[in-house]
């Protein structure tokens, strides 16, 4: 009886330790298969021919350098630099001077907070489109201000090749700010007021307290701030289909665009597949260190 | 008692099951999910309901079909592709080299394909010499759609050359009204460069140069002049024409904003639809230096390999259906286009679509019937894709027609 009891509960136990192996196992295997196995799918594909269906007739690093002799290519790349940088600079200043001021302990900051935040509820196709008849020179601001009177008013980046991405920067950073200011606002509350008031004691101005106390104790937001803004960068695709489609011409592309064009469009799944390896490391680029930095902070820790 | 159940159970499934396997089945992918076009397919449904094939309707929404396709590509590498599916031009071949496509050469022999379609049509419908598709329809894209009312006013007449374009198109402008009404689109600023080709190069060179890729035509005086054209052309263009739609520039010319768009013949049915009547109310006419030629775009079903015999019969029962001169007429007269098969009865179309049936078979004779390659007829899609790229980046910034010219051979050399 006292034996069998025993016995029981070494089977309870064993179940009891692989259960949640058991509960976790198909969500493991849908990630290795799904993402990591698609990854090195599409990292082989990029070393194979293939057009319209994958073929397995490798030509090694042909794609690539079809690739980079691309023109559509280079002004992708070098819109994801111009628009990543400002998108992040701006969505983060911002985002922390809003957060900065909500943290005045003012009136209604619960209603204000949920107004900037808003936009992140909204998808980028329904920002795309809003900001696309904002920023066209027929419809939005440019008529405004010339049915205002003044007549030679101009604002038309939106139909300017060289400043078409820009536009892109606008609606992007009106998007995400609210969402900077929220994550930057969560860590000013976890400010130690004590310290702030050493500070104070110390003879330190409210300038001199954020730059020297404040904003260094927010270090770990600005990393997680800066990692997410700069995934919704490089992924950012929907919000370029909405606003420009890509143009005029080609001139606001940015990298995930040209991959879908490539692969899915134009029959060149080669060449998409390459691209979109490109695109994998540069978040590659970004996420090692910081992960490096990350684990390494949670051993010594 | 728990036998019988059984037997019923087996008994309903076998009814439900039984129509599935022997009735014979259509499967069919399209992306005709709007207004006229829907109409047109619930049209081919409703014939084939008749003659007791059923019909399985497969509609992958999305203008341009590239959704479509992306399921077409699963299914098929899945080993499980519907019957027909909405394919066009050289992307025929390629599902053809692929070993996807069925041969309906019977239904071709015994309804005489060969003597109902232009040569150039059923080339691109047969792969390997068999035919493994139906043509629906014919798209002319070289049109000119002008209002006349606007002319009138700026005392300009409709322009008939390259060179007379630019010289009545500064008459509208300088009147106060937007030349060409244009969506700056990618595929529009080709559908232009198009019209341009052909009117600058002639149908000999557009053949040489843009279907059959020949770099020395490609990269000759020839190709600098279209540039120079299609260059001016950027100062008749409003400023707002980034990713205009090309039914919004249409309705611009409906209400006289702008006197002339360049577009294919689905325009028509904007004006139709706006209550206009062709030749008092619009005009349409060949695009400047193309009236003797036809760049044409056909739609059409291409025909995949089927195990089930019943469902093969079915495949060609739809493919005799499509090429019949009842579905033609009725698909076109929705569609605004004109029926793929020759010498049919013409009295429902309005003016537009004779003019386009004339040249249609005119321009078969002389040669001057050439796919088009801004509506993926001529040119595989990257090749398609990359004069696209060229087409649009020139158009929207101020490069030279030397340099336009070397980024179209260089573009077109690397996607061959």
């Amino acid at each position: 009886m006292t034996q069998n009891a025993h016995k029981r509960s070494g089977i309870a136990d064993r179940l009891e330790a692989w259960l949640p192996k058991i509960i976790l196992a198909p969500t493991t295997l849908a990630m290795i298969v799904c993402m990591y196995g698609f990854i090195l799918w599409t990292g082989a594909l990029s070393f194979t021919k293939s057009r319209m269906l994958p073929q397995w007739e490798f030509v090694g690093f042909l794609q690539f350098e079809k690739l980079f002799a691309n023109p559509r290519w280079d002004v992708a790349l070098s819109n994801l630099v111009v628009f990543g940088f400002l998108f992040i600079a701006i969505s983060l200043l911002i985002g922390l001077l809003l957060a900065i001021f909500l943290d005045q302990k003012i009136r209604g900051e619960g209603a204000i907070r949920t107004i900037y935040l808003y936009p992140m509820a909204v998808s980028f196709v329904v920002t795309g489109t809003a900001w696309k008849w904002i920023l066209n020179p027929g419809l939005g601001i440019e008529k405004l201000v010339r049915d205002f009177g003044f007549t030679d008013f101009e604002f038309r980046w939106l139909v300017d090749q060289e400043m078409a991405i820009y536009t892109i920067v606008i609606a992007a950073v009106w998007q995400s700010s609210g969402f900077v200011m929220a994550m930057f606002l969560a860590g000013l509350r976890g400010v130690d007021d004590s310290l702030v008031k050493a500070a104070q004691i110390d003879g330190a101005n409210a300038w001199q307290s954020y730059w020297h106390v404040i904003l260094p104790i927010l270090r770990p937001v600005f990393f997680s701030a800066i990692v997410i803004l700069s995934h919704i960068a490089i992924k950012s695709f929907d919000l370029v289909q909405a606003l420009t489609g890509g143009g005029p011409g080609y001139a606001s592309d940015l990298p995930a665009n040209f991959m879908y064009t490539f692969a899915f469009n134009r029959a060149q799944m080669g060449i998409g597949a390459a691209s979109a390896m490109i695109m994998l490391f540069g978040v590659l680029a970004i996420l090692v260190p910081y992960l490096y930095s990350e684990l390494r902070g949670s051993n010594r820790g | 008692m728990l036998k019988k159940s059984i037997a019923a159970c087996v008994a309903a499934a076998s009814v439900v099951i039984a129509p599935m396997t022997q009735a014979s089945e259509v499967e069919v992918l399209h992306w005709w999910t709007s207004g006229g076009e829907a109409k047109s397919v619930a049209y081919l449904k409703e014939r084939l309901e008749g003659k007791g094939v059923s019909w399985k309707d497969f509609a992958v929404a999305g203008g341009g079909g590239e959704n479509a396709m992306t399921v077409l590509k699963s299914r098929a590498v899945s080993g499980n592709p519907p019957t027909a599916a909405q394919i066009k031009g050289p992307s025929i071949q390629e599902w053809g080299e692929l070993g996807f496509l069925a041969s309906i050469d019977d239904v071709a022999k015994t309804n005489k394909w060969d003597s109902l379609l232009p040569g150039v049509v059923s080339d691109v419908m047969k792969y390997d010499g068999k035919y493994v598709a139906a043509p629906v329809n014919v798209h002319r894209v070289n049109w000119l759609w002008a209002n006349p009312e606007v002319f009138k006013k700026a005392g300009a007449s409709i322009p008939t050359t390259w060179a007379d374009f630019i010289v009545q198109a500064k008459k509208i402008k300088d009147a106060g009204y937007i030349a060409l009404a244009h969506g700056g689109q990618a595929w529009q600023d080709a559908t232009v460069f198009e019209a341009v080709v052909l009117g600058v190069g002639g149908p000999e060179y557009y053949q040489k140069a843009f279907v059959e890729l020949d770099m020395k035509a490609l990269d000759s005086k020839t190709t600098e002049e279209v540039f120079k054209v299609f260059g001016e052309l950027r100062q008749f263009v409003d400023a707002n024409s980034p990713g205009r739609d090309w039914n919004v520039a249409t309705s611009m010319v409906i209400n006289g904003e702008a006197a002339m768009q360049i577009m294919g013949d689905w325009a028509k049915g904007e004006f139709v639809v706006a209550g206009k009547k062709p030749g008092t109310d619009f005009v349409c006419v060949a695009s400047p230096g193309t009236s003797n030629a036809f760049t044409f775009n056909v739609d059409s079903f291409a025909f995949f390999k089927q195990s089930d015999s019943e469902n093969q019969k079915a495949q060609k029962a739809m493919a005799q259906e499509i090429l019949g001169s009842d579905f033609q007429k009725v698909f076109n007269l929705n569609k605004g286009s004109i029926p793929a098969r020759l010498g049919m009865a013409r009295d429902e179309f309005d003016t537009c679509a004779h003019d386009s049936m004339n040249a249609f078979v005119s321009s078969a004779q002389t040669g001057g019937l050439v796919p088009s390659f801004a509506h993926g007829m001529a040119v595989s899609e990257a090749v398609s894709g990359a004069i696209y790229d060229v087409a649009t980046n020139y158009f929207n910034s101020d490069t030279s027609a030397a340099e336009g010219k070397k980024q179209l051979v260089a573009a077109v050399q690397s996607a061959m």
